[in-house]
């Protein structure tokens, strides 16, 4: 690729946005929230009009998303509204979510309640039928997802309420949390009551009979400016209003879950059922979804490691030329390395929202794999620069080259098997890291592999997993010959 | 006396807080083969590093041609200058020919003039036209030799400075090289300044020889000198350890 070219994917991608932006509908990491954001984005695309679904993850992260303007809509539950986000009870709730610039539609139709599950024959063992029965067996394992943990009107609620003795609750994901209750290696979990697994695993769902769990009845938040911007759009979302029944509601979420159906054909066959309305037939066939995944990768790794060159030569170059400040650029980039890359990734949202206004998608996976991909070109550089022998350099500077001539036609090219070496690790790194992009809605080979670990559905994992091994391989043979060719030469 | 090209006027230099050479004054003749020769640690390669600003003096001046070798004059005075180090020390990216080419492609000189110097070079030096396009580690001790001479004269430059360069070949391509060396150096007429520690390549090479002992010089003059006017007891040491093989006689 030439430099201009590199240049302007780095812009583009960093930017983020077309002249015509399309609506997006935001989704938490579950299979209702993403089969409901899957119902918003086909309802909202008409003429004129593109919408996509963004799988972002937990309600802090929505919430954020909607107020910024990251994503226009996304279903959200009355109690989640107000438990968690306003952490208050207004008697006008439209009221106080306009303070924020957001709307709020009627319910859509089903509630689906936080509750706490069980397998019936446990609970009938120890004769817990209702959560208040849980004080007497303070021994249980409890295993949570870690929103439920945090939530105010999660755990630390409920064992206020109830008085709960247990110290023995794990954090874990929902699917996980499901197969560990079945497998008995936890004894409770909590539910939701809409859950295809209720049914498909034959739980007992505790009585909340000191009435801790307020109602979550399902609605669609969306920007204000969205009646402005699209007002087809608010009134397209709007016709799910009432419209999906619990049952309705638990089908869909079975379809998906047990029977790993394709929540884009779920939704359109809903929307056609319900409200007749016709929606693209299924999502793109499997070579199509490969492909697209690919793509998206692609804009992740490429942007980012070309930066990294651009920026770690240099860098590297600075630390062989400064040994003092040296020291110091190595131990930043060896710091940066040290960060658990799902941290580094998290924590570029702000950056980038500050940076470049977008806190979600490809920028801040772009920044946070640039840092990550740093060490390896960087210190080969120096590694490269400074094993190369004294009398090398001396021979260069006696024949009159400049410094820079010295760099350019004798030095860079001796170390040129060493950078390469640490680019080639960089780019697996870079790979790799990259699938943490799912996270934050930048896509790739992560949108998959998490979706498959949600739905516990393996095929689509390795959809993910596969190209992601074979991208790092192509990557690893691709400098690995490059490098050989200079071997060779040199 | 020829004018000196070279003139070094009250120069020390100190690595590391030791002295390793000076304070020395010496001027190196136009046109002739001076030679500096001494043991290991003496100062002589310090002092051809001096010459053209590879190292700077702690105090003293080094001259070039009249002008003051330092950071700014550094670079002119390395294209008027031919530097040649033990093993050649080629750049082993680039071919033969990229080695002996690379500073006037860096000047910009045009193909023709560079093809025809290279091939001028090589009829000289002798080295066949078929290796120029080898990388240094294809090439034999001698040739990487030849290699590096031509990359020193190039440019045509006025001095040539020869850091030990036949040290690392056996003794059979050595003394080819030192009679072909020395035949091109009469041929040039250029001023060559030519490190060695041994006596014998001393006496075959030079106009002049210095002698230094610990930063300094302890005799200057003809080679013949060396041997029937020594200036202290360390010379004749020194010309004493150079020893021919000694062969026992052959039994009866």
């Amino acid at each position: 690729m030439t430099r201009p070219a590199i240049v302007a994917v780095v812009v583009a991608s960093l930017a983020g946005c077309s002249p015509e932006r399309p609506v997006a509908v935001g989704a938490k990491k579950f299979t209702e929230s993403v089969i409901l954001a899957e119902l918003g984005a086909r309802l909202a695309a008409g003429p004129g009009v593109t919408a996509r679904r963004d799988d972002l993850g937990g309600t802090p992260a929505l919430w954020l998303a909607l107020t910024q303007g990251d994503i226009d809509a996304y279903p959200e539950y009355t109690g989640t509204i107000t438990r968690q986000i306003l952490q208050a009870d207004p008697p006008d709730l439209a009221a106080a979510l306009a303070a924020h610039g957001v709307r709020i539609s009627k319910p859509l139709g089903f509630r689906n309640n936080y509750a706490l599950g069980m397998r019936k024959d446990t609970a009938a063992a120890k004769g817990v039928r209702a959560i208040s029965d849980l004080r007497r067996h303070p021994d249980l394992k409890l295993g949570f997802i870690h929103e439920f943990l945090d939530r105010p009107d999660g755990w630390p609620g409920v064992k206020r309420h109830y008085a709960l003795p247990h110290a023995n609750v794990q954090g874990m994901n929902h699917t996980l949390a499901y197969r560990s209750l079945v497998e008995g290696a936890i004894d409770v979990t909590e539910v939701y009551t809409t859950d295809g697994e209720i049914a498909q695993y034959d739980l007992l769902v505790l009585a909340d009979d000191l009435d801790f769990f307020p109602a979550y009845e399902a609605v669609w938040l969306y920007r204000a400016d969205l009646e402005t911007r699209h007002p087809e759009v608010v009134a397209r979302l709007r016709r799910l209003e009432g419209k999906i029944s619990e049952e309705a509601m638990q089908t869909m979420n079975a379809e998906v879950q047990a029977k790993k159906a394709d929540e884009g054909r779920v939704a359109g066959e809903f929307l056609f059922r319900e409200l007749g309305v016709e929606t693209a037939p299924a999502g793109p066939g499997l070579a199509a979804r490969v492909l697209e995944t690919t793509v998206e990768h692609l804009l992740l790794v490429v942007p980012s490691l070309a930066v990294a060159i651009l920026v770690g030569v240099p860098l590297g170059v600075l630390a062989a030329r400064r040994p003092r400040l040296g020291r110091v650029v190595l131990a930043t980039t060896g710091v940066i390395q040290t960060i658990p890359s799902l941290a580094l990734l998290l924590f570029m949202i702000p950056v980038m929202m500050w940076l470049v206004g977008q806190g979600t998608g490809a920028p801040p996976a772009v920044a946070a794999l640039f840092l990550y991909s740093l060490l390896p070109i960087v210190r080969n550089t120096h590694t490269g620069l400074t094993g190369i022998a004294g009398s090398l350099r001396e021979s260069a500077e006696a024949l009159g080259l400049p410094g820079w001539a010295v760099l350019w036609r004798v030095e860079l090219p001796l170390a040129a098997p060493t950078i390469l070496a640490g680019v080639r690790t960089a780019a697996v790194i870079n790979v790799g890291a990259a699938t943490l992009g799912g996270f934050i809605g930048a896509g790739g080979y992560g949108e998959p592999i998490l979706r498959g670990l949600d739905k516990f559905d393996i095929p689509l994992m390795l959809e993910g997993a596969i190209p992601a091994a074979v991208m790092a391989l192509a990557a690893e043979s691709v400098f690995g010959l490059t490098g050989r060719g200079f071997a060779r030469r040199g | 006396m020829t004018p000196a090209l070279f003139a070094l006027n009250g120069v020390t230099k100190r690595y590391a807080g030791r002295p390793a050479l000076g304070p020395l004054t010496l001027g190196v003749p136009a046109g002739q083969t001076t030679v500096l020769i001494g043991p290991s640690g003496c100062g002589k390669s310090t002092l051809l590093r001096l010459l053209i600003g590879l190292v700077e003096p702690d105090a003293g001046t080094v001259a070039f041609d009249g002008t003051v070798v330092g950071p700014a004059t550094a670079r002119a005075v390395r294209l008027r200058t031919g530097y040649v180090i033990q093993d050649g020390g080629l750049f082993p990216h680039l071919t033969a020919r990229g080695n002996v080419t690379l500073m006037a492609h860096h000047l910009g000189w045009d193909v023709a003039r560079v093809t025809a110097r290279v091939r001028e070079l090589a009829d000289l030096t002798r080295f066949p036209t078929d290796g120029l396009d080898r990388l240094p580690h294809h090439l034999s001790g001698g040739q990487r030799q030849r290699v590096g001479l031509m990359r020193a004269l190039m440019l045509d430059p006025d001095a040539l400075l020869l850091d030990e360069p036949l040290g690392a070949l056996d003794p059979l391509v050595r003394a080819d090289l030192q009679t072909e060396l020395r035949d091109i150096f009469r041929a040039l007429g250029k001023t060559v300044v030519l490190v060695t520690h041994d006596l014998g390549e001393a006496a075959f090479f030079a106009d002049r020889v210095v002698l230094l002992k610990d930063g300094r010089v302890v005799q200057d003059g003809s080679p013949a000198a060396l041997w029937h006017r020594p200036a202290d007891p360390f010379v004749t040491r020194f010309v004493q350890a150079q020893r021919g093989p000694q062969i026992p006689a052959e039994a009866p």
